[in-house]
């Protein structure tokens, strides 16, 4: 069992297992941090998300809060005017290749970009920067479950779990703004060695993977 | 990309003694990858399974990989290459356009090769006369200044050039025959 410690979060006093990451002990305290591409089991977080900054006393910027150990007295700020900035920015990014249109999706009410949104008083939509989504085929081949790329913020989540799951058959293929989600030699997921266990649709935050009605 | 008569062997046999040179911990995966596109000029599907199957990783980590870094071509190098610059210069005079005429006339995508084998198209980002902008290389030549009326000029040349080679060969058979009749 890791030392327990003291840290404070936004004036709440918290106690928690040393070494443990800050997003997971906050979001375990009911402290609520964005956050997209955090996976609680992965030793190296990817952090690519750029969702989580919080500002900590002591460190000259804004860190991502999903890679810090928390240690001993530290002193967390969740909102403020860095943090807000980089965050605002980092959702607007992710929006300019994001479908939107959220009455039209099926995860109308239970998306994390929906709650995102709500919680930072952010907008869904472009204000500042202009759209680069291309448009995409959606995947139905499997028939019970859809992939739309043109949904898919590129958070890794379903292909953390497919590798949990099975021996991988999704990953994250080119780069760059060419980068998305797909199999070997991209064929249809029917295709490929897909066992239809359902766990990427679990883990899908975004309606980008989505049970078809 | 259908393969042809016979490759499926060599392909085989080149993973494998690519294999047999660099091991198979994960870490070579990259040095393997180039070690099988050196011989086979390519990274053909079938050479990436078995390279996965090899290392004990899963299929599409190999593609991931050889999506994501530029050095890595899925699709074979066809008898000619052609090379469009999309450098400053040749962007600015237009590149774009001339890349679009190319994959028009051949009928495949930038970084594709036409089902014959004949041509593949690739992107640069600079060839070195930008004075000269739009530039194509075409195998080892360079095309400068290129519109695409010329865009259809190139391609024309190498169709008669594969007519006339077809000729010859026509004549060079027929004069054997005769030759074996006359004898």
């Amino acid at each position: 069992m890791a030392n327990s410690v003291t840290i404070t979060i936004d004036g709440k006093q918290i106690s928690a297992a040393e070494g443990d990451k800050l997003l997971w002990v906050a979001l375990e305290n009911g402290i609520y941090i964005p956050h997209l591409c955090g996976i609680k089991e992965k030793e190296k977080p990817d952090a690519s998300c750029r969702l989580c900054f919080v500002e900590v006393e002591g460190m000259a910027n804004p860190v991502t809060s999903c890679t810090l150990p928390v240690t001993d007295g530290m002193v967390v700020k969740t909102r403020t005017e860095r943090v807000d900035r980089l965050i605002a920015t980092g959702f607007e990014l992710l929006l300019t290749n994001h479908r939107l249109g959220c009455a039209k999706c099926a995860k109308n009410g239970s998306c994390q970009l929906q709650k995102i949104a709500k919680e930072r008083g952010l907008k869904l939509r472009l204000t500042r920067l202009r759209s680069v989504l291309k448009e995409m085929q959606t995947d139905d081949s499997l028939g019970s479950v859809a992939f739309d790329p043109s949904r898919c913020v590129l958070c890794g989540q379903c292909v953390w779990a497919d590798r949990k799951e099975n021996k991988g058959n999704i990953g994250f293929i080119r780069r760059g703004i060419s980068r998305k989600v797909s199999t070997f030699g991209e064929v249809p997921l029917a295709e490929s060695g897909c066992t239809r266990c359902g766990k990427c649709v679990e883990v899908c935050p975004v309606g980008a993977l989505v049970k078809n009605s | 990309m259908e393969l042809m008569e016979g490759e499926l062997e060599k392909i085989t046999a080149e993973v494998e003694q690519v294999i047999k040179d660099q091991g198979t911990e994960r870490e070579r995966l990259i040095p393997i990858l180039q070690g099988v596109q050196e011989k086979l000029g390519y990274l053909p599907k079938e050479a990436m399974k078995k390279v996965a199957e090899a290392v004990e990783v899963s299929e599409v980590e190999i593609y991931e990989i050889a999506t994501f870094y530029n050095q890595f071509r899925l699709n074979p190098p066809g008898k000619h290459q052609i090379k469009v610059c999309m450098g400053t210069a040749c962007h600015m005079t237009g590149g774009n356009i001339i890349m679009e005429s190319f994959e028009r006339r051949l009928d495949i995508k930038e970084g594709e090769t036409t089902p014959d084998r004949e041509f593949s198209l690739e992107r640069v980002a600079c060839v070195g006369c930008c004075a000269l902008a739009p530039v194509v290389v075409v195998d080892e030549n360079v095309e400068a200044k290129v519109r695409p009326t010329r865009v259809d000029g190139i391609l024309l040349g190498f169709d008669m050039e594969k007519k006339a080679a077809e000729k010859e060969m026509q004549k060079a058979a027929s004069e054997q025959k005769t030759q074996e009749e006359e004898g």
